[in-house]
């Protein structure tokens, strides 16, 4: 080691005194010692000489007319033009219950140490001045067309609207009201699947066509709703007395989590058909999305198995006393508590599932890696992949930051319930 | 008068009754799944065979560690991939562990700076997916790179877009990379599809490595810190004899789950042109379209990868667990 690294600094500062003000912090964060000044003057040297570097590269030499021209590709892929309105009509349906779940997640959370409690906690004001611009800034940029732009404008507006009605009228409604917002989730995820993929009215739309974000989305969100009650029998099988019910969970994770997901995907692809009846053989697209789940499912099983262990024994053996059968004190009492401790680990999972999906590209599917790939061959954009790969470098990090984001409010908001009653 | 309880809630029979649904209904449906495989196997004419292993594979492969040309066959291709596996896998382990290391003490340093670069380079890190990486690496950074005479030339080393060309001890004492007619030539080559495979996972797994090591630290309390410095240690002796040996308690268990994901993820090198076992698999799939052994030997070799990483990191975890008298 011959770096800078000391240990965790140790309060030097002389009894009494405390030197407060911006430049007196500074000093003590950067300049404590000789060896730490010249080591914030060259990281900070670095630091500028990249940022100007990067910028005047994005704003001179860049080409974004890759992304410019194919922002619509990126994001629906080839989903037939004339069909859009569709998914136009489910992002204003998201857009109100993310607003709805929004509001009513973080508008009633503990209230601060003056007793008030905050409409917009500091957080989300950050959140909302960023979508804002993004909505406005974004758009724009693209060179969308005038109606385009002002719809993504609605979108946003309807969306922080509805933030704000929910946080300002929503904590004084009755809880039995309030607690079917979230039950509206798998509801509009199925309006969803029927909007995107046609039938019952409407044209269908074949997975061929579906691409880009749009895809990259619905397998995440398949995987992750369907791996789900998968993964919470396999760690209750895991647990179990029963050693068969055991043993199996325990084959069926180790198996899945030691083969590689590409490996898995190739299974999907190539064996998949030959393992089901001739005639019978889905779309790849959903084939992929299969494995997606089984391959998930194992490892949200371990996520969940750690919440399972922390739940004291105390708790389902109070629960078998009261009379509750097993499945009920599993599921009424052991559970809901499993779930609460694995949250972090959980929602680990889950942005890691959301990155996993960048490997379908491998397997040839058009999910946003693989459309920007796809776009890339071309040789009109031959040269700019480095535009290319920024984008959806900072797409991936938007995404899975806001699952992050998301997983932090939703652990504070349960933290701020008391452990015994209900909500 | 009591009842007497029924039998099919009968504390002794319930247990087995469960398990033997469970145990039938899983039994029928892997019986239902293999003999659909056999009997379209059969259909097709591929009935599980291993003869192909021994034909010719016909396919060149762009660098292996194993000496190897197309008349060789199936079997040999596939162990040549195995092989280029493995070196991907020990070197980007070993270079993924210093740099976490490195990442993860930066974490505590005394500058602020450098502790929230560290903070920012796991967060971006960890928020954009491998294969991208993996992708900018090779096709932004290393094919982006100048060749022959623009070439980033440092002493003993020289990065172009053909490769990266390290100096090293030759026949006749130390040779440095030379710009010839055909381009440089050095003691020590590799590829730019290494070189990027190596730099992405390194990169990537660096960063949860150090968010291992610093998890691992921060479980040390800070008295630990306080009574070395009281006792006249310095940092270093501090983290080297009384930190690092209470931390690593910590540190080595989940560093296991950290390797075993590594190895896994080298199965994406064919996202940079490199051939190791997953592509060569591929390739083998292609020509013989014999999925399921392919399959076979694809899921051996990753999990005794994985086994024999799991048990090294066991060992090494008796070793450092604390030993109590």
């Amino acid at each position: 080691m011959n770096g800078p690294p000391t240990p965790p600094p140790i309060d030097a500062r002389p009894a009494g005194r405390l030197a407060t003000g911006l430049a007196a912090r500074l000093r003590r964060a950067l300049f404590a010692t000789p060896v730490d000044a010249l080591l914030s003057v060259v990281l900070l040297a670095l630091l500028i000489w990249g940022a100007v570097g990067l910028l005047s590269w994005a704003t001179t030499r860049a080409d974004w007319a890759v992304v410019r021209l194919n922002s619509a590709l990126l994001l629906v892929g080839r989903y037939p033009l004339e069909q859009q309105w569709r998914l136009w009509l489910l992002a204003v349906l998201l857009a109100a219950q993310a607003g709805l779940s929004w509001g009513l997640l973080r508008a009633s959370p503990r209230p601060d140490r003056l007793g008030r409690v905050p409409l917009w906690p500091r957080n989300d004001r950050l959140a909302a001045v960023l979508l804002a611009l993004l909505a406005l800034v974004l758009p724009a940029a693209l060179g969308l067309a005038l109606t385009l732009q002002l719809r993504w404008w609605a979108l946003t507006g309807l969306l922080l609207l509805i933030r704000w009605l929910a946080g300002r009228w929503g904590p004084q409604r009755q809880a039995r009201l309030r607690r079917l917002v979230p039950a509206l989730w798998p509801l509009l995820y199925v309006l969803g699947l029927w909007l995107i993929g046609g039938g019952l009215g409407l044209r269908a739309v074949t997975p061929s066509d579906w691409g880009g974000l749009l895809l990259t989305l619905l397998m995440a969100s398949f995987a992750m709703a369907l791996s789900f009650p998968l993964g919470v029998l396999l760690a209750l099988g895991r647990r179990s007395a029963l050693p068969l019910l055991r043993w199996g969970s325990v084959a069926y994770i180790e198996f899945i989590r030691g083969a590689p997901l590409i490996t898995l995907l190739f299974v999907g692809q190539n064996i998949l058909g030959f393992l089901l009846p001739a005639g019978l053989n889905p779309d790849r697209v959903w084939r992929a999305a299969w494995v997606l789940t089984f391959f998930a499912a194992a490892y949200l099983a371990e996520a969940i198995r750690s919440g399972l262990a922390g739940v004291p024994r105390g708790q389902l053996e109070a629960a078998r006393s009261l009379g509750l059968s097993m499945p009920q004190a599993l599921i009424h009492i052991v559970i809901p508590q499993a779930l609460r401790i694995a949250l972090p680990a959980l929602m680990g999972q889950f942005i890691a599932l959301l990155q996993d999906t960048t490997l379908l590209s491998l397997i040839g599917l058009l999910d946003l890696l693989g459309t920007a790939r796809s776009v890339m061959a071309n040789p009109q954009f031959l040269g700019h992949s480095s535009e290319m790969y920024l984008t959806l470098a900072v797409l991936y990090w938007l995404c899975c930051a806001a699952l992050g984001l998301g997983s932090r409010a939703l652990e504070h908001r349960l933290a701020s319930r008391p452990t015994g009653g209900g909500p | 008068m009591q009842t007497p309880t029924p039998w099919w809630r009968d504390r002794r029979v319930v247990p087995w009754l469960v398990q033997g649904g469970v145990g039938l209904l899983v039994l029928v449906l892997i019986a239902f799944l293999l003999s659909n495989l056999v009997r379209n196997l059969t259909a097709t004419g591929l009935l599980l065979s291993w003869r192909w292993l021994g034909q010719p594979a016909g396919f060149e492969l762009s660098q292996s560690l194993l000496p190897f040309s197309a008349s060789m066959p199936y079997g040999r291709a596939l162990l040549a991939g195995l092989a280029n596996t493995l070196q991907v896998i020990l070197l980007s382990l070993l270079g993924a562990s210093l740099l976490g290391l490195l990442i993860g003490l930066c974490a505590f340093s005394s500058n602020a700076l450098l502790r929230g670069l560290a903070r920012a380079y796991v967060e971006v890190i960890r928020n954009i997916p491998l294969l991208l990486q993996l992708l900018f690496w090779y096709f932004v950074v290393f094919l982006g790179l100048p060749d022959r005479d623009a070439a980033l030339q440092l002493p003993g080393v020289v990065l172009a877009k053909s490769g990266l060309y390290l100096g090293w001890f030759g026949p006749s004492g130390w040779q440095t990379p030379q710009l010839l007619e055909g381009g440089w030539q050095a003691p020590l080559q590799i590829s730019v599809e290494f070189a990027a495979l190596l730099t992405g996972l390194v990169t990537h797994f660096a960063a949860f490595i150090a968010e291992v090591v610093r998890g691992g630290i921060a479980s040390v309390p800070r008295g630990q810190w306080e009574a070395a410095s009281s006792l006249g240690l310095h940092w270093s002796a501090t983290l080297r004899h009384i930190v690092l040996p209470q931390a690593l308690r910590v540190i080595v268990p989940a560093l296991t789950n950290q390797y075993i994901g590594l190895a896994k993820a080298s199965s994406l090198a064919l996202a940079c042109g490199f051939t190791d076992l997953y592509a060569v698999a591929e390739t083998t799939l292609n020509q013989t379209g014999r999925a399921v052994e392919v399959f076979l030997v694809l899921l051996a070799a990753y999990l005794s990868i994985d086994l024999v990483i799991s048990l090294v990191m066991n060992g090494l975890n008796r070793l450092v667990q604390l030993r109590e008298r």
